[in-house]
C-alpha cells in the first residue's frame, strides 16, 4: 500500500445498532448490533471489496458511509473530511460525489418514470444551472460511455432485461461524475453471461472516471478478478484486511480460511472444504469474545473471553487469537 | 432402458391469443443412480423441463408433445392421482425456497410424519422412526427435538436441509433440485451441496440438478446439458462439456467466468442478450450472438450431434478452433 497517499474514505470505529433504545413509550425491540467497532480505510482509485456472509452488515456499512443512516458510533471522514455529522445541507458537495448503485435491478428504478426522467432526476436536483441541451447531452454521453443506447430514453424500465437494467442504474450513479461508487450486490441478481457485460462496464467506467469503488459481494471469484484491497466481514465486524492477491495466496483468519475453501473449483469432484462447526449465531445475540469463536475450529478459552485485536503480520492485518499466539 | 427418458418434449403457454413455445423437442435420459445437471441462461427452459417432469407447470402451461417414461409409464399422460403416487414418492423436487416445500403452521414432524403416511401403509410410531433417521442423515443436530420446531424456528441452512430429508423420506429413485442453494449463504452452499452429493451416491438416488454454476456443476454432476432458447444446445460427460464446449453458447459462457479471464482484465462477454420466447431468430437460435454464425446458421437448425455422449447442435463444429481454458483456480 502506497503510504504517501491520503485515503478517500476513512471508517473509524463505527458502530452500528438498530432498535432497542425503545424510549419510554415505544415497544422495544431487541437490539441489533450490526456493525462493531468498524475501520477502514479506502484508498483512492481502489476497488475495495466486502465480502462476507448474509447478515454480516455489508450493506448496513455501505449506507453508513453513504449517509443513509448515520452511525451510532465512530467517525465517517471523506477526503479527510468528517461528513457523518454534517447537515443535510452541509453534506450536498459530497452527496454529488458518492454514488450508490443498489442489488435488485427490478426494484431500484421507478418503474413510472421513463429511462430519461430517471437519468435527468440528478442532474436537476445537483445541477440546476444546466441548460436542457446540456443535461440531454450529459445523458447521451453517459448512456454511450456505459454501452447503452440513448434511444433508449423514451422507454420504461420494465421494457428492459436485469442486465440492461443495471447498466442504466449505473448510467445513473455516474451522471454527477462521482469519485466514489458504493456497490452493494450489483451483480448478484444477474445471470454469468450478463455478469460479465456489467462488471466490463464498471471497469471501464473506473479507468475513464478514476473512479474509487466500494464493492460488495459475496462472489470470490468476482472479488479476486475486480478488487485490489478485501475486508472480510463477519457478525458486524471486520476480520481480515488485505490486498487482493495476499488474501487469496495466504489467508490467516479461520473464517476466512472456510470461505475460500467453500469456493467450488471447476477442476476437481466434491472437494473437501473446511467444516465449521456449530449453528450461525444472528447479529441480536452476539457471542462474547472472538464473534466466530462458536464456529471456530480453533477456538480457546482466550477466545470465548476477549476480543483479539487487529494485528498485521506482514502479509494480512487479521483479529484472531490463533493467529497472534502462533498456533494457526 | 434408462430410469427416466424424456423424448421430444414440447411445452407451451397458450396466452389469450398468442401461444408462447417454451421448450422445443427436448430430448434426454437419465440412468439409475445418475446425477445429471442442467445449465443454461435464465428464461432458457431449464426450471420448465424439470417441472413438466412432475406436472407442476404453472398455469397455463402444458406439455403439447413428446413422452416422459419413467418405470414403465409415460408420465406426460397420467392423470392427477396416478401423478400424486409417483410425485413426493418415487420422484421428490427440491426447490430454490424451502418454503414451497415446508408448511409455515406445522411442526417438521408433523410434516415429514403426513408425508411418509400419504405413501406408505405404516403406524406413526415407525413413521416418526424413519423421519428422525432421515434428519440424522442430513445432519440435523437433535433431531428428535427438531421434530417439534416449526419451520421459522430453523436458520435458512437447517431449513433447505430439512427439505433435503424430506425429499429423501421415501427412498425416491429421483430427486429433481431447481437451485437448491442459490438462496443460502457461500458457506452452508458448500455444505448443502456436498450433502446431497454424499446422499445420493451413497442411497444411488439419481439426481437432476438446475442451478447456473458451473462450477456446482462439475462438483456434482457427471453429465450435464446445456440448454439456449428451449432447447437443448449441448449435452455430455460434464467434464468433457467444461473442458471442452463444443457449442459457441457453452464456450461463450465458460470464457465469461472470472476464473477464465487475467484478474484485472476485461471478462470475455457474450454480446447480446437472449431473445424473447415470442422472437426466437430462424435458424440456429443462438447465430445472432454467435462469433462463427454464417448464412446456413440462419437456415437450418442444427441438430444434435457429436461422438461418445458428447453432443452439441452446432453446424459448425469441425470448424471452431479448440477451447482453450485459461483457468486460474483461486488458490487455495
Ligand atoms: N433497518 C434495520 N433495522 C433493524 N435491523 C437491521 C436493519 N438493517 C439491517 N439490520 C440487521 O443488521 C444486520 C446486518 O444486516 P445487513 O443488511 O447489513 O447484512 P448484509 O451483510 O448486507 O447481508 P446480505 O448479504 O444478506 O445483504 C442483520 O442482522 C439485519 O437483520
Ligand atoms: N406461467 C407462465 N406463463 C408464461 N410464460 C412462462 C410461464 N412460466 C414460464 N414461462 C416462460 O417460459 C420460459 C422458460 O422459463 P423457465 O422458468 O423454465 O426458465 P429458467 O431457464 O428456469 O430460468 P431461470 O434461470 O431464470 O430460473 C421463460 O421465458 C418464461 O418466461
Ligand atoms: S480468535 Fe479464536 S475463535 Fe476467533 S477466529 Fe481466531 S481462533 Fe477462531
Ligand atoms: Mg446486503
Ligand atoms: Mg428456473
Amino acid at each position: 500500500m502506497n503510504t504517501a497517499l491520503k485515503p478517500l474514505v476513512e471508517i473509524r470505529n463505527v458502530e452500528k445498532r438498530f432498535g432497542g433504545d425503545g424510549g419510554f413509550l415505544s415497544s422495544r425491540q431487541p437490539e441489533v448490533k450490526a456493525l462493531n467497532d468498524v475501520s477502514l480505510s479506502v484508498d483512492k482509485g481502489d476497488a475495495f471489496c466486502l465480502v462476507g456472509e448474509s447478515g454480516c452488515g455489508k450493506s448496513t456499512l455501505a449506507r453508513t458511509v453513504i449517509g443513509l443512516h448515520p452511525p451510532s458510533n465512530g467517525e465517517i471522514l471523506y477526503d479527510g473530511e468528517r461528513i457523518d455529522t454534517l447537515s443535510q445541507q452541509e453534506k450536498r458537495p459530497f452527496t454529488r460525489k458518492m454514488q450508490m448503485i443498489f442489488q435488485n435491478p427490478y426494484a431500484s428504478l421507478n418503474p413510472r418514470m421513463t429511462v430519461m426522467q430517471t437519468l435527468e432526476e440528478p442532474l436537476r436536483i445537483h445541477r440546476p444551472e444546466l441548460s436542457r441541451q446540456q443535461v440531454r447531452e450529459k445523458v447521451e454521453e453517459v448512456m454511450l460511455s456505459v454501452g447503452n443506447d440513448p434511444a433508449w430514453g423514451e422507454r420504461y424500465p420494465h421494457e428492459f432485461s436485469g442486465g440492461q437494467r443495471q447498466r442504466i442504474s449505473i448510467a445513473r450513479a455516474l451522471m454527477l461524475d462521482p469519485e466514489f461508487v458504493v456497490a452493494d450486490e450489483p451483480i448478484s441478481a444477474l445471470d454469468v453471461s450478463i455478469q460479465a457485460q456489467v462488471l466490463n462496464v464498471m471497469m471501464d467506467a473506473q479507468e475513464q472516471r478514476h473512479l474509487t469503488y466500494l464493492f460488495i459481494t459475496h462472489d470470490l471469484s468476482v472479488v479476486e478478478h475486480f478488487g485490489s484491497r478485501v475486508a472480510v466481514m463477519y457478525l458486524g465486524t471486520v476480520c481480515e484486511l488485505a490486498d487482493t492477491r495476499s488474501l487469496f495466496a495466504t489467508p490467516r483468519h479461520p473464517y476466512t480460511q472456510a470461505l475460500l475453501s467453500a469456493i467450488p473449483k471447476m477442476s476437481e469432484e466434491g472437494a473437501g472444504h473446511i467444516k465449521m462447526t456449530g449453528e450461525v449465531p444472528t447479529a441480536m445475540n452476539l457471542p462474547s469474545g472472538c464473534v466466530f469463536h462458536p464456529r471456530c475450529p480453533h477456538a480457546n478459552d482466550r477466545c470465548r473471553k476477549e476480543v483479539p485485536d487487529f494485528l498485521d503480520n506482514g502479509e494480512t492485518q487479521t483479529a484472531c487469537f490463533a493467529v497472534e499466539e502462533g498456533r494457526l | 432402458m434408462a430410469l427416466l427418458t424424456v423424448r421430444n418434449l414440447e411445452v407451451e403457454f397458450p396466452l389469450g391469443r398468442k401461444t408462447l413455445q417454451a421448450l422445443y423437442g427436448v430430448d434426454f435420459s437419465l440412468e439409475k443412480g445418475e446425477r445429471l445437471g442442467i445449465v443454461g441462461e435464465s428464461g432458457t427452459g431449464k426450471s420448465v423441463a424439470a417441472f413438466s417432469i412432475l406436472n407442476l407447470l404453472s398455469k397455463p402451461g402444458r406439455i403439447s408433445r413428446g413422452e416422459i417414461l419413467f418405470e414403465g409409464s409415460d408420465l406426460a399422460t397420467l392423470n392427477d392421482d396416478a401423478m400424486r403416487d409417483i410425485r413426493g414418492n418415487r420422484i421428490s423436487m427440491i426447490f430454490q425456497d424451502p418454503m414451497m416445500t415446508l408448511n409455515p403452521v406445522l411442526t417438521i414432524g408433523t410434516q415429514m410424519i403426513e408425508c411418509l403416511k400419504a405413501h406408505r401403509n405404516i403406524s406413526r410410531e415407525a413413521a416418526r422412526e424413519i423421519a428422525i433417521s432421515k434428519l440424522k442423515e442430513v445432519m440435523i443436530p437433535s433431531p428428535e427435538n427438531r421434530m417439534d420446531s416449526y419451520p421459522h424456528e430453523l436458520s435458512g441452512g437447517m431449513r433447505q436441509r430439512v427439505v433435503i430429508a424430506i425429499a429423501l423420506l421415501t427412498d425416491p429413485s429421483i430427486i429433481i433440485a431447481d437451485e437448491p442453494t442459490t438462496a443460502l449463504d457461500v458457506t452452508i452452499q458448500a455444505e448443502i451441496m456436498v450433502l446431497m452429493l454424499e446422499l445420493c451416491k451413497n442411497n444411488s438416488v439419481g439426481l437432476i440438478l438446475i442451478t447456473h454454476d458451473l462450477a456446482v456443476v462439475s462438483q456434482v454432476t457427471e453429465r450435464v446439458m446445456v440448454m439456449y432458447a428451449g432447447r437443448v444446445v449441448e449435452e455430455g460427460p460434464t467434464r468433457d462439456v467444461i473442458q471442452n464446449p463444443q457449442h459457441p453458447y457453452t464456450r461463450g459462457l465458460i470464457k465469461a467466468l472470472p476464473q477464465e479471464n487475467r484478474p484485472g482484465s476485461r471478462l470475455n462477454q457474450i454480446r447480446g442478450s437472449m431473445p424473447a420466447l415470442d422472437a426466437i431468430p430462424a435458424g440456429c437460435a443462438f447465430n445472432p450472438r454467435c462469433d462463427y454464425a454464417d448464412g446456413e446458421c440462419l437456415k437450418a437448425i442444427p441438430p444434435l450431434l457429436g461422438k461418445k455422449g458428447h453432443k452439441a447442435t452446432c453446424l459448425h463444429t469441425d470448424r471452431i478452433p479448440p477451447f482453450e481454458s485459461a483457468r486460474q483456480e483461486v488458490s487455495t
